[in-house]
C-alpha cells in the first residue's frame, strides 16, 4: 500500500476471499456494511481523508486480508 | 542504536511490529521465530488449506501475512528458524538455542502456544508418523500428505474447534471421520450446552461419528509395551488402531490430536515471572518496564470483565493485543507514562460444514435467544452477567449481529437494550 501521498484512495474488496466476518464493519461502519443477506457492501468506495486511517485499520484487521486500498486514477 | 526484539514470528508478533513502526520507532526491530517460515495466517490450516488441491508452496504464499509480503515496508530484521531458549531480563538479552546472545532495549513476547499432546498416549514408532497435531503449516502439510487419495478414515481426538474444523474438512473430502472427546458435549470449554449440542447435531447430520463421553486409551500397532492395548488390523502397521475407554476400537489412516494448546513460556523461566497458564502481564500488557506480551502466550486482567484474567488463543486477540503491546512498548521506551489498559471484547469465528459460528465475549448461564432457535439456520443468543449487563453473544450465520453485539458489549449495554437493538 504505497498510498501515503496518493490523492484519492479506492477501497477494493476481493469478494472471492471475503467471508463476511464483519470486522471491517466494526472498525469503519461508514464504509463497510454486512447486511442481513450476509454479504458485505462497500458503502463508500472512495472514502475521504478523514476515513482513510479507519479503512486502513479495517484492511489490517480483516481475517481474510480481503481489503486493499488502491490509488484511484 | 535502540533495538526492539520480537520473539515470535507470529500473527501477534507481526501486528506488534506494524504498531511499533506506526508509533514512530525507527531503530532496529528484530523478529525471532522458531518456525522456518515468515509469519502466516493459521485459521485456514484446518479449513481451506486442507480441502484445496493447490500445491503447498502456492498455498503458503496465500497464507503469508501482509506484513511479510512487503518486506521492505516495515524494515524489519528477521531471524527465522531461530529458537529463543532463554531470556536474561537483568542483562536485557535473549539467548538463542545456538548460544548466540542478542541484546535488546525493548522486548515483545509473542511466542504463542504449542499443540498439547496427550501425556498418557504411547505411540509406537511404526505409526508415530500417522499421529499428528495441527498447529503449524508444517503440521498441516503433513496431514494433507497423509490423507489418503481414496476415501479413508480419520480419528480425531478432541472435539474442540481445531478438531471439529478438521472433521468438517475431512468429510468434505469424502473421508470417514470419528471424533472422540471425554466431555459430554463438543466445545465444552467455550460454549453453553444448548449451542454445543447444536454443533454436535450439525456434525452428526454430516456423517461424523461423534463419540462423546469416551476417552482414548491407547494407540498402537503391536502388543509391545505395558500401555499398549490395541493392535493395527492390517498387519502392516500402515493403519492405526485406536482403543477407546468404552472398550471399542477404531482403525484409522490418520489420527489427529486436537486437545488444546499450551503457552510457549519455557524460555522465560528464571526471571521471576508468573508463568502459570501463560506469562502474566499487567492490564497494559507489560511484564516488566520495557517487556510486553501479546497473543496466546499472555495472560492479562481484562478490565472490561472486572479484571478477570484471560489468556486467549484467538486470531483477533493476537491482532489487537499485538498492536496494543507494540504501541505500549514504544511509549515506554519514550519514557511516557499513564498507559491505557487493554480491555477488548474477545471474539472469534469458526467455519464448519458451511456454517459460520461466532462468539463475542463470554458465555454465562443468563441468556436470551433473540433470533431463531438452535437447529435453525440462523441463531443469535445474548448473555448477561448477574447485573443484567450484556457480556457475550453467540451468533450462528449472523456475522452482522455478532459484530454489533460485540460493540454493545464494549459499551456495557444492558441485556434489555441489546435485545431491543438486535432482535428481529
Amino acid at each position: 500500500m504505497s498510498d501515503q501521498d496518493a490523492g484519492q484512495l479506492k477501497v477494493v474488496v476481493d469478494f472471492d476471499l471475503c467471508e463476511s466476518n464483519a470486522v471491517c464493519m466494526a472498525v469503519a461502519p461508514e464504509v463497510f456494511e454486512v447486511r442481513d443477506d450476509d454479504f458485505l457492501y462497500v458503502l463508500n468506495e472512495t472514502p475521504g481523508p478523514e476515513l482513510v486511517e479507519k479503512v486502513r485499520e479495517s484492511a489490517e484487521r480483516c481475517p481474510k486480508q480481503a481489503i486493499t486500498l488502491e490509488a484511484s486514477p | 542504536m535502540t533495538r526492539i526484539a520480537i520473539v515470535g514470528a507470529s500473527l501477534a508478533g507481526a501486528h506488534a511490529a506494524r504498531a511499533i513502526r506506526a508509533a514512530g520507532f525507527d531503530d532496529e526491530v528484530l523478529v525471532v521465530g522458531d518456525e522456518n517460515h515468515l509469519p502466516y495466517d493459521r485459521p485456514p490450516l484446518s479449513k481451506q488449506f486442507l480441502t484445496t488441491n493447490a500445491d503447498d508452496g502456492h498455498e503458503y504464499e496465500k497464507l503469508k501475512l501482509r506484513v511479510t509480503k512487503e518486506p521492505g515496508a516495515l524494515d524489519l530484521r528477521w531471524r527465522i528458524g531461530a529458537k529463543a531458549s532463554q531470556l536474561d531480563l537483568d542483562e536485557r538479552a535473549l539467548v538463542l538455542a545456538t548460544g548466540e546472545r542478542i541484546d535488546f532495549d525493548g522486548l515483545v513476547v509473542a511466542t504463542g502456544s504449542r499443540a498439547r499432546l496427550l501425556p498418557h498416549l504411547l505411540v509406537p514408532v511404526e505409526v508415530a508418523g500417522r499421529v499428528c497435531s495441527l498447529r503449524t503449516i508444517d503440521d498441516a502439510v503433513r496431514i494433507k500428505q497423509l490423507l489418503p487419495s481414496d476415501p479413508g478414515r480419520l480419528v480425531i481426538c478432541g472435539a474442540g474447534f481445531i478438531g471439529l474444523e478438521v472433521a468438517s474438512s475431512a468429510r468434505e473430502l469424502g473421508h470417514d471421520v470419528s471424533v472422540v472427546d471425554v466431555a459430554a458435549t463438543p466445545l465444552s470449554r467455550v460454549m453453553n450446552r444448548e449451542a454445543a449440542m447444536a454443533v454436535a447435531d450439525l456434525h452428526r447430520g454430516h456423517g461424523v461419528d461423534l463419540r462423546l463421553g469416551v476417552g482414548l486409551s491407547t494407540v498402537a500397532t503391536d502388543g509391545k509395551g505395558s500401555r499398549v492395548a490395541t493392535v493395527a488390523t492390517d498387519g502392516k502397521g500402515s493403519r492405526v488402531a485406536v482403543g477407546l475407554s468404552d472398550g471399542s476400537e477404531l482403525t484409522a489412516d490418520l489420527v489427529v490430536i486436537g486437545v488444546g494448546a499450551s503457552p510457549d513460556v519455557d524460555w522465560l523461566e528464571g526471571n521471576g515471572f508468573d508463568l502459570s497458564n501463560g506469562l502474566k502481564v499487567d492490564p497494559t500488557c507489560a511484564a516488566a518496564p520495557t517487556v510486553v506480551a501479546a497473543g496466546d502466550v499472555a495472560r492479562w486482567p481484562n478490565e472490561l470483565y472486572d479484571g478477570q484474567y484471560m489468556r486467549i488463543e484467538q486470531w483477533d486477540n493476537a491482532v489487537e493485543m499485538g498492536a496494543f503491546a507494540g504501541t505500549r512498548l514504544v511509549a515506554a521506551l519514550n519514557g511516557e507514562s499513564g498507559y491505557a489498559s487493554f480491555a477488548p471484547v474477545p471474539w472469534f469465528w469458526s467455519d464448519q460444514f458451511g456454517q459460520k459460528i461466532q462468539l463475542a465475549g463470554l458465555v454465562t448461564p443468563d441468556s436470551q435467544i433473540v433470533i431463531g432457535k438452535y437447529g435453525d439456520d440462523r441463531v443469535v443468543e445474548l448473555f448477561s452477567n448477574q447485573r443484567g449487563v450484556l457480556v457475550g453473544a453467540l451468533a450462528w450465520n449472523r456475522p452482522r449481529h455478532a459484530i454489533l453485539a460485540r460493540q454493545l458489549i464494549a459499551d456495557r449495554a444492558s441485556l434489555d437494550d441489546a435485545v431491543e437493538k438486535l432482535a428481529g
